[in-house]
């Protein structure tokens, strides 16, 4: 009793200084919503279209608080899980910008605590932690999609250096990125799974090329990334040699999470925020008296918005349960898989909602579209990605059958893809 | 708020749960069927369940009940829910005591809260009057008379309705039929001059009742809460019924959906297990995933309902809704997926089929509260 209300004094304390660190040093620009061009990717050359987002990030990361539970000696905040949600919510309350966006932080980081050495862990936590060094993954191949570990990218020892050659595809922002964590083949001679190897490389690094893949949204995100004859250090791989596949798992459920976040988008603005909620979109377009003309889009709006709240019921459930466990679970691929349909539900909905005007393509004249119209259809198009990347929707589903209701296996050859 | 059972709650599960694999199985609901049961439920199990104290569970203490809330009495739905266990639970402590506890006069609740926590007192609430829910359409009238008021109408669909020693009728004492206004309760008893019940046979094997008010008179004391001001008290008791018939919605839809992942790891077919084949393993996902966003709904009304009381309509509304769409899919799934056994009176399936589309309409059906929660929410 004596213990828990002495954690609850020194809990109180925890958010008392936090609020006021946040409000001397959080800059009110960085209180406001953000746009989609002033996210902040860090790396070697920096783009910071709002001048105060750098300020923002230099003093988050200087607390190591870009990257809150991380440890202290690799330049993380060092906090505890209680005192990360008090300062989660303390940003919450001042709607403070996240300052960093990173795969550092939402994919590698945690897979190189967990298994990274102590070398390993100094010459790049402190990096990522002060967003220094932007990060792609290369795991996807041209002949590798669902069916990750095929892989052929292969990697051979020569001397203390590893020589990579073959190529990716589907690596987000390859082009913009500094390092790559990579997924390679290092054993051709065992069984798919048992001869891949994790490995990061310097992006700069001789025989590496990008070239970014123009998508249905007219953006290019992704990229194919090639790699010939390029010379890595051997000290540059991560865990035991073969042993990549387990790394890539895990790193794969903490990118699940990360993407099931999308889905949240349309239960959180519903309440409380104006104008971002789908139906204050629809109402806009085609409310008559306080109520939306179409009756079918109303039904499919109001079961839209009764999915996503209870959704985001379910992620904080996740998350009390998770405190119980450790890490991400199976639930990740059933959190991803919800997570995105809604996202690609809501967009559709969006679309009917808008009629013609949210299916312009550019404007050419002021009136013709305006910029959050322009941005339905790109963004519509970009939402089908969300069941393809990360593992597709299908293979979250082979993937809930087995591990969760313990369905046995029709194949041998689907078991090793997902054992 | 926790979303998750602490341990008293967990205990009270594991309790519940044997009482129900022991004696309140899906073979007594069948037994009551076959027999004709002239209650159609088992005035003993009743005994011993409120003798468990789980007719009082969220009824106050100073009314004679346990204060244990209502995520104790959910807990209770939930697990009978799984064996379709009929009881007086929904009809007496969830509506009926609901409605007296929030409505009614101190010396109402004390009169009648005691009678239910200790069994000696069934209730049923007297409220729809169409084959669809909606609860301001009220044509029943009270009009004044000497003693009090005089009852006209007719109601269908009435829970318990021929069991129940005290009818909660809801009828009209001034408005036009679909107005919020004008809306009164009044407690009626089952022997009343004028009244006349008629049990009817639902698909579920449940109870319900059809009843007909003629000139029955009821005096000032009998009424619930305030003339005219009656939809108010309404309102609360439908949303804290719509929340625990979600819970034993849960239980259902977990009990068809596990057995049928039973089903489909044993029954072979081309020299495998029904449940290798991947057109079936996604169907188990999708449905494993509707049933997730269940559990959450769920227990996040009751966390709720015990806590801030924020929200509450909203969050009655995505429980129902949400349920009742996913108790259809999981039972007509669960049917096909068994094959032919599952079309067999000898299987249960068949009973959670049923059940799934009668308590759907109970309390409105999943339309219903979208239509609800696009209102409640503006547009």
């Amino acid at each position: 009793m004596e213990d828990s209300r002495h954690e609850e004094f020194r809990q109180d304390d925890f958010r008392k200084s936090t609020r006021a660190w946040l409000e001397e040093n959080c800059p009110p620009a960085m209180r406001t919503p953000m746009p989609e061009d002033e996210i902040v990717w860090g790396g070697r050359n920096p783009v910071f279209k709002n001048p105060d987002s750098k300020v923002w990030l230099e003093r988050m990361a200087a607390q190591g608080w870009t990257c809150p539970t991380w440890p202290g000696e690799y330049g993380g905040g060092g906090l505890n899980k209680a005192q990360s949600v008090i300062l989660a919510e303390e940003m919450q309350r001042i709607r403070a910008r996240n300052p960093l966006n990173s795969f550092g932080i939402s994919m590698l980081g945690p897979v190189l605590l967990e298994t990274g050495t102590h070398e390993q862990k100094m010459e790049h936590i402190p990096a990522i932690v002060r967003g220094e060094i932007r990060w792609c993954q290369g795991y996807s191949e041209p002949g590798a999609g669902s069916d990750l570990a095929s892989l052929a990218t292969k990697a051979v020892l020569d001397g203390d250096d590893y020589i990579i050659n073959g190529a990716k595809i589907w690596t987000s922002y390859a082009d913009k990125a500094d390092w790559i964590f990579c997924l390679v083949r290092t054993d051709f001679e065992v069984p798919k799974h048992s001869g891949i190897s994790f490995i990061l490389f310097d992006m700069r690094s001789k025989g590496v090329t990008t070239k970014p893949i123009k998508l249905i949204s007219g953006n290019s995100v992704f990229c194919e990334t090639f790699f010939d004859d390029v010379r890595v250090p051997a000290s540059n791989l991560i865990g035991k040699l073969n042993d990549g596949w387990a790394i890539a798992k895990r790193l794969l459920q903490h990118e699940r999470t990360m993407i099931s976040g999308f889905g949240l988008g349309g239960g959180r603005a519903a309440r409380g925020s104006q104008n971002t909620g789908l139906e204050a979109v629809a109402m806009a377009y085609r409310g008559d008296q306080g109520r939306l003309s179409d009756p079918v889009l109303r039904d499919q709006i109001a079961q839209h918005r009764i999915d996503s709240e209870a959704f985001a019921f379910t992620s904080q459930r996740s998350a009390q349960e998770a405190k119980q466990s450790r890490g991400p679970n199976a639930t990740s691929s059933m959190l991803k898989n919800y997570g995105c349909e809604l996202n690609k539900r809501r967009y559709e909905l969006l679309l009917r909602a808008m009629g013609t005007q949210a299916l312009g393509w550019e404007s050419v004249n002021p009136e013709d579209f305006g910029p959050q119209e322009l941005a339905a259809a790109r963004d519509w198009l970009r939402s089908k990605g969300n069941s393809i990347e990360g593992g597709t929707y299908e293979i979250q589903l082979n993937v809930i059958a087995k591990r969760v209701l313990g369905l046995p296996d029709m194949t041998s050859m689907l078991a090793k893809q997902e054992n | 708020m926790s979303l998750v059972l602490n341990e008293d709650q967990e205990m009270l599960k594991d309790t519940v749960r044997g009482f129900c694999r022991d004696q309140a199985s899906v073979k007594v609901l069948r037994h009551l069927r076959d027999t004709r049961d002239p209650l159609g439920y088992s005035k003993n199990l009743w005994s011993e369940m409120c003798a468990l104290g789980w007719a009082g569970m969220a009824i106050p203490e100073d009314c004679g009940g346990f204060g244990f809330g209502y995520g104790g009495l959910g807990i209770v739905l939930e697990e009978t829910g799984r064996t379709l266990f009929p009881s007086p639970l929904v009809a007496t402590v969830l509506l009926g005591a609901t409605a007296i506890n929030l409505g009614g006069s101190e010396a109402q609740r004390q009169h009648f809260l005691p009678a239910v926590a200790s069994g000696e007192l069934l209730l049923a609430l007297a409220l729809e009057e169409t084959a669809f829910h909606n609860p301001a359409r009220i044509v029943c009238r009270a009009e004044k008379s000497s003693a009090g008021f005089k009852i006209n109408g007719n109601k269908t669909f009435v829970l318990d309705g021929h069991i129940a020693d005290k009818l909660i009728l809801v009828a009209r004492t001034s408005g036009e039929t679909d107005s919020k206004d004008g809306i009164s309760l009044f407690i009626v008893d089952n022997n009343s001059a004028g009244l006349h019940i008629d049990r009817t046979w639902m698909a579920d094997s449940r109870n319900t009742a059809n009843i007909r008010c003629v000139d029955v008179e009821v005096t000032a004391a009998d009424v619930l809460g305030e003339i005219d001001k009656g939809y108010e008290i309404l309102e609360k008791t439908l949303d804290i019924g719509r929340i625990g018939l979600a819970a034993e919605m849960l239980g259902s839809i977990k009990e068809v959906f596990e057995r049928t992942m039973e089903y489909l790891k044993q029954r072979q077919q081309f020299g495998v297990v029904l449940g290798s084949f991947q057109a079936l393993q996604h169907r188990a996902a999708l449905m494993y995933s509707e049933i997730e966003l269940c559990r959450s709904a769920v227990r996040k009304a009751f966390s709720e309902l015990d806590g801030t009381q924020e929200n509450i309509p909203d969050l009655a509304s995505i429980a129902k809704s949400k349920l009742s769409e996913v108790f259809e899919l999981v039972s007509n799934e669960a049917v096909q997926l068994h094959g032919g056994i599952g079309m067999t009176d000898e299987f249960d399936i068949g009973f959670y089929l049923k059940r799934a589309r009668v308590v759907q309409q109970c309390l409105g059906d999943a339309a219903f509260h979208r239509d609800r929660y696009a209102t409640l929410n503006g547009f």
